[in-house]
């Protein structure tokens, strides 16, 4: 029979009992029409020039005044081609990558920012693949400059773009292991010396989120 | 310029007296050349400390070599990566000796800020650095009180046997030495 | 060079052929040996090491004779793992990492995090104006120093020298401002998430007044030396081109996207920080080569100069407004001051949450500690820096730390143009072209 108490430090000698905390993340739903702002016109016009929109669209999601629509990642080179084309979005300002290591089979989010410059409009494209089968259509042929974006975030989070002219680490070294900006790559540092004593580095130091 | 003492008043006016080790030293650190190795933000403030209001021409250091061959002083400006580190070898071996190094600014001198896998921790890791310099970045005022440094510590440099023996007694003493999170007992 | 072993270079066996590397050795025999084979493909690295790449960019060219064929560009040797950094640090302490980023405009880089924080906690009306019409001088002083920056090194690589000793003399007062209101030159930190570390002392907007005036009758030394210049105009007329169809499908924005004829600015299409109520035009050109790039940047210097004015007037009615957000468990606590040992809190505030209020000593203690909390959801702003249009997307998964930072930096794309710019052209023309990009490797590495 243990004879322990609430208190009292346990292993890592934290006392205030904020270790045990866990915190609930939450997790934005999809939203619902109408969506305000030029949102309505942006989604008509893409149902319009798109017939199997709503089999390729998995959530629509309007959250502090911005746009992402979540895409299937089969459908998202023929839904990028419409919107360069029919609805003018001459841009892709960058793909950037996200990994959610929570989401089972959903780890891997790449979200792709589209601007139009005739309309003066912006919206997100977001596909989320597995960390198992991490294959996404490159977007290359629509707009060239996701070139270096799509090297990078294949470089950063191992998601394998089909059909690019040259997927390779662009900022890392080319013969590097591993994929440093996944949740489950470690920060790396190293410790910090001082005259006497170490301190740890800063991912491995005692935080309270 | 070293002087023996008393000697000179004796003879007729116009000589200096000195040693070949101090000439050799005179004129090597007034005419430093430094190579562009600027990398990130130290290298802006290196620049404008070879600019008009800092100006590093008094010192006889505004040609900034572009080749390493021809320089004799590497300002390791800004943060070394991991895919920058062989580049940063081979110019250094690319110089020729006599050469010396300063590491400009916290991220050249440990790593600065940035404690993860991308930065070389302290670019002495891959090549011997002679003076380093804190600041994220340092002022152009503070790197030029580190060149002066270095300058005085070249116009010191011995040369030959006395050389050799200098160094073997640094080494010995390096490999002697306690890492520093072993010396106990000097805070309190 | 295959005479002997040399660990840097050997010649090798590869998929392409024989390949030679040069570093050294007898030009007589690398010539033979070159000249056995009949081959006339020269692939040259302008490395990573180099006075005229701008900062860490590795070139590779493949030449003949002097004509570029096929131009690469080598990035990621200031890969610093930035982005990763600031999921280990709170939404505070992350702006000290973002600003270092783009190293020559870090008030830019500040300002978009903190709008895009901001934008996130949803209290983006809630800055107060007199931090946002500081964020707005603090920006436009940064855009002239960056262009200071790019037109004197542009001008060192083409050969011009003095153009540079003129820049960075200009630079040198900027810096003297920014010294004088944030108490740094570069990599400030000096813009957070809720309004800005702390106001202008007493004094500064005079000494930004003459400041103004002084850069408006200097900028002319530059004007003088470079834009009627014949050799500056046979250096750069022609050179680089890049057309409208070419920026927007590279997603090309800022000074090469306005040299095609097309007004895109951010500060006029999608207004933050109350640029709507400011007054100034947005320079262009047609040519779309580097000397209208070149044009671009020393216009919008003015323009700058002009907003800067504005700026001082409306802070001259602001007097004595906050700096920070009202709501106390966001905004940063501290006032600072000069003490008798250096900077640091002042007495007055050390007393009221010592002394005076329990509330104000736990909000200090716990936004220096733990920091705010920003709600989850996901959020990409931009703005406008002097290289083109600097995006931040900002995950927030409800806690105390970013849960991703990505940074769409200008250059990143900007670069990219290198190779349509360069190739066909000569080599002296891809330092021009490179130059017109001013890229600035620390955001395009991060």
């Amino acid at each position: 029979m243990s004879k322990d108490g609430m208190f009292g430090a346990k292993g890592s000698g934290d006392t205030s009992g904020f270790g045990g905390l866990v915190n609930a993340t939450t997790v934005i739903g999809s939203t619902q029409r109408p969506f305000g702002g030029y949102f309505d016109q942006v989604a008509d016009d893409l149902e319009r020039a798109y017939p199997l929109f709503s089999d390729a669209i998995e959530k629509v999601v309007v959250d502090r005044g911005e746009l992402t629509l979540f895409i299937k990642r089969d459908r998202l080179f023929d839904v990028a081609k419409i919107l360069r084309d029919q609805l003018k979005f001459e841009m892709c300002v960058g793909v950037s990558g996200a990994h959610y290591p929570d989401e089972n089979d959903r780890e891997l989010h790449a979200v792709y920012s589209l601007l139009s410059i005739t309309r003066n409009q912006r919206i997100r494209l977001e596909v989320c693949v597995s960390e198992k089968d991490s294959h996404v259509p490159s977007l290359v042929e629509v707009w060239a400059g996701t070139n270096w974006h799509e090297r990078e975030t294949y470089d950063m989070f191992g998601i394998i773009f089909d059909n690019h002219p040259g997927l390779t680490r662009i900022l890392m070294p080319d013969d590097w292991p591993g994929h440093p900006q996944r949740k489950d790559y470690p920060l790396g540092g190293i410790e910090i010396e001082y005259k006497g004593a170490t301190i740890p580095a800063p991912s491995q130091r005692r935080s309270y989120k | 310029m070293g002087l023996v003492v008393g000697l000179e008043e004796k003879l007729p006016s116009g000589f200096l007296l000195t040693t070949v080790e101090k000439l050799a030293g005179y004129m090597r650190k007034n005419s430093l050349w430094p190579a562009t190795f600027g990398l990130a933000c130290c290298a802006i403030e290196m620049m404008a400390a070879g600019a008009g209001r800092y100006d590093l021409a008094r010192f006889g250091m505004e040609v900034f070599r572009a080749s390493p061959r021809q320089a004799d002083l590497m300002i390791v400006a800004g943060r070394v990566s991991n895919k920058m580190a062989p580049v940063v070898r081979k110019i250094y071996d690319q110089m020729a000796a006599p050469k010396w190094t300063i590491a400009m600014g916290a991220c050249a001198s440990s790593g600065g800020m940035f404690n993860n896998y991308a930065i070389v921790q302290g670019v002495d890791h891959i090549i011997p650095v002679d003076i380093y310099l804190p600041g994220c970045p340092p002022r152009p005022e503070m790197l030029m009180d580190a060149i002066l440094k270095l300058h005085e510590q070249i116009g010191n440099e011995k040369l030959g046997p006395n050389r050799e023996k200098i160094i073997k007694e640094v080494e010995a003493a390096a490999l002697a030495a306690k890492p520093t999170h072993q010396l106990k007992g000097l805070l309190a | 060079m295959t005479t002997f072993t040399d660990p840097y270079a050997s010649s090798q066996e590869t998929t392409e052929g024989r390949v030679y590397s040069v570093t050294g050795g007898d030009w007589d025999s690398l010539v033979t040996e070159i000249g056995a084979t009949k081959e006339e493909r020269v692939v040259l690295n302008m490395g990573p090491q180099h006075p005229s790449t701008h900062g860490v960019l590795r070139l590779i060219l493949e030449l003949e004779g002097e004509t570029v064929t096929e131009t690469r560009c080598g990035i990621g040797y200031l890969h610093t793992g930035i982005e990763k950094n600031t999921e280990f640090r709170n939404w505070t302490q992350g702006v000290t990492f973002v600003t270092r980023m783009d190293y020559l405009s870090p008030i830019f880089n500040e300002t978009a995090y903190c709008l895009g924080v901001e934008k996130l906690l949803g209290i983006t009306n809630d800055v107060t104006e007199r931090a946002t019409v500081i964020r707005v001088m603090m920006m436009e002083f940064n855009r002239i120093s960056s262009h200071m920056v790019a037109l004197g090194t542009g001008a060192l690589e083409l050969g011009a020298l003095s153009p540079m000793i003129f820049a960075f003399r200009e630079r040198e007062k900027v810096l003297d401002v920014f010294e004088m209101i944030s108490g740094l030159r570069m990599n400030m930190a000096y813009v957070r998430p809720g309004g800005v570390a702390q106001d202008l002392p007493q004094g500064a907007l005079a000494k930004i007044r003459e400041t103004v005036k002084e850069l408006r009758h200097n900028f002319k030394d530059n004007e003088k030396l470079l834009i009627g210049n014949s050799i500056w105009i046979k250096r750069t007329q022609g050179i680089g081109y890049l057309d409208l169809a070419g920026c927007t499908t590279l997603g090309i924005t800022g000074p090469v996207l306005r040299s095609t004829g097309l007004a895109w600015d951010l500060r006029k299409a999608q207004p933050y920080c109350g640029y709507e109520d400011y007054q100034f035009d947005i320079p262009t050109t047609d040519t779309c080569d580097v000397y209208g790039r070149f044009l671009i940047r020393m216009q919008e210097l003015e323009q700058s100069l002009r907003i800067i004015e504005q700026c001082v007037t409306k802070l001259e009615k602001l007097e004595g407004q906050p700096v920070m957000v009202a709501d106390k468990k966001i905004a940063w606590p501290s006032q600072l001051s000069i003490g008798a040992d250096g900077m640091g809190n002042s007495l007055n505030h050390i007393r009221e949450i010592m002394g005076e209020s329990m509330e104000a000593l736990i909000h200090h203690f716990k936004l220096v500690t733990e920091g705010f909390r920003v709600p989850a959801g996901q959020v990409y702003t931009s703005i406008e820096s002097p290289r083109g249009e600097l995006g931040v997307h900002l995950v927030s998964d409800g806690g105390t730390r970013p849960y991703r930072v990505h940074f769409r930096d200008p250059s990143f794309n900007n670069l990219q143009s290198t190779a349509v710019m360069c190739e066909g052209g000569q080599i002296a023309d891809v330092i021009a072209a490179v130059a017109s990009i001013d890229p600035v490797m620390g955001g395009v590495d991060r």
